[in-house]
């Protein structure tokens, strides 16, 4: 088995006018693309062909081999990331996960300044987290490929944040990219999701990734 | 006094169709600019607001508390020193002792513009890649998000930025084609020259770009580009 590059969970126009397809052209098409075409050859031959993605994440990170653990991350992060956007996106959570967010961080607009902070002071490339961490939400940033998976943190929702993601739609103004996730694009179902999944030994979010595609592409048949 | 945005030293046009306009427009206008602001406002009734942008890129390396002046002040210097790097008359190679000491160290221009794509291409993420001068020897080396071999006591002679914003408007996520591009088309040999003879001077220093910007105007090279 090798690495496979995801299906979206949507059309690639589907975001728009908040993401154009160009966008996702690119950043799908090309980006993602590219990181599992570079893991698949780092992985090929070796054992680490039949391993699951996050045992290679991990393994590589253990392991300090960078390059490999650069492109095994960046496919997790981005395989993530595309759930992290819907086309009915924005808003605030209900239920469980909207009130832990009350608990954790004092209100919905607190938290949304805190993840505006991350996103925007991560200097570099990276990405913004929404995360458990023994039992508590926190907002945090990764540079490069990092990742929450290997800092005992279960990801609920995530932003990439390299210029790649936003340059096409809104140049340098990355603030005005995280202000209009917020409003119009983030998928607080699929973050309930994970948030719900939380007690199931899950902690590193790597399962939640097969499962939650699946059942969101389930989920998109089945409103069709 | 504040720090201020430099001009280039061409039109912003100068450098189509290997550059666009609106790459130069967006990168001088809007990302070395923010860089220039933030550090103003970061170094505003500190120590740091009447030293030299070289000092406080020295000073602050390594400082956790003062990372973010460290990025601002760094990139700051980075891009004035990558502008200068390119011309509309680039690519080719150096002549002189330059490029003498480029087939000692390197074997060939061809060589050399190899090794640094690989360099330019290998840097995972935002950063730079770098032709410097390390005890002597011409050395690539690359630096990560806003670090600097001004940082690390070594001479630069040349730079490429490598930050996504540098060539996505023109070339997206081919990096390869922007630095093939750039060695073809853009690069500065005379500007690394010049850096060249002044290695041992101290001469990587912030007002090096200043006496560089001046020169090539005084020299008219730019003029027909303005026009």
């Amino acid at each position: 088995m090798t690495f496979k590059l995801p299906d979206l969970p949507y059309a690639k126009d589907a975001l728009e006018p908040h993401m154009s397809k160009e966008t996702f052209d690119y950043h799908h098409g090309k980006h993602h693309a590219s990181y599992v075409s570079k893991l698949n050859d780092a992985v090929k031959d070796t054992p680490m062909a039949e391993w699951d993605l996050e045992r290679v994440i991990h393994h590589a990170d253990k392991e300090g081999k960078q390059g490999l653990f650069n492109n095994a991350a960046k496919h997790w992060n981005h395989c993530f990331q595309w759930q992290c956007f819907s086309p009915e996106g924005g808003g605030k959570p209900d239920g469980s996960l909207g009130r832990q967010i009350e608990a954790d961080f004092g209100s919905f607009d607190t938290f949304a300044r805190k993840f505006t902070e991350a996103a925007t002071g991560q200097f570099g490339s990276g990405w913004a987290w929404l995360a458990i961490e023994a039992g508590k939400l926190k907002v945090t940033n990764t540079g490069n490929a990092d990742t929450p998976i290997v800092h005992g943190q279960h990801p609920l929702l995530t932003l990439d944040v390299w210029e790649h993601a936003y340059y096409i739609d809104h140049r340098n103004a990355r603030p005005k990219y995280v202000e209009t996730f917020l409003d119009k694009l983030v998928n607080w179902e699929f973050a309930a999701e994970n948030f719900a999944n939380q007690g199931e030994g899950n902690q590193t979010g790597a399962r939640a990734y097969d499962d939650a595609q699946e059942a969101f592409v389930r989920k998109r048949a089945a409103a069709s | 006094m504040a720090f201020q945005l430099p001009e280039l030293p061409y039109a912003l046009h100068a450098l189509e169709p290997h550059m666009s306009r609106r790459t130069l427009a967006l990168h001088h206008g809007k990302h070395h600019k923010g860089y220039i602001d933030k550090l103003n406002g970061l170094v505003e009734g500190t120590s740091y607001a009447d030293r030299e942008l070289h000092e406080i890129v020295q000073e602050t390396c390594g400082q956790s508390d003062l990372g973010a002046v460290f990025n601002n002040a760094a990139q700051a210097w980075n891009h004035a020193f990558f502008w200068l790097s390119m011309t509309p008359r680039g690519g080719g190679g150096p002549e002189g002792e330059l490029a003498l000491r480029l087939e000692r160290d390197f074997g060939d221009v061809d060589a050399f513009a190899g090794q640094f794509k690989e360099a330019a291409l290998g840097q995972f993420g935002a950063g730079w890649a770098w032709l410097v001068i390390d005890a002597g020897r011409l050395r690539i080396t690359t630096t990560s998000n806003a670090d600097t071999p001004v940082a690390h006591g070594l001479q630069p002679l040349l730079t490429i930025d490598v930050w996504e914003h540098a060539y996505y408007l023109d070339h997206q996520n081919e990096r390869g084609a922007y630095v093939d591009t750039w060695l073809a088309n853009l690069v500065n040999w005379e500007f690394a020259a010049a850096n060249f003879e002044d290695a041992g001077e101290g001469n990587w220093k912030a007002n090096r770009y200043r006496e560089v910007r001046e020169a090539f105007a005084e020299s008219g090279l730019g003029e027909q580009d303005r026009a």
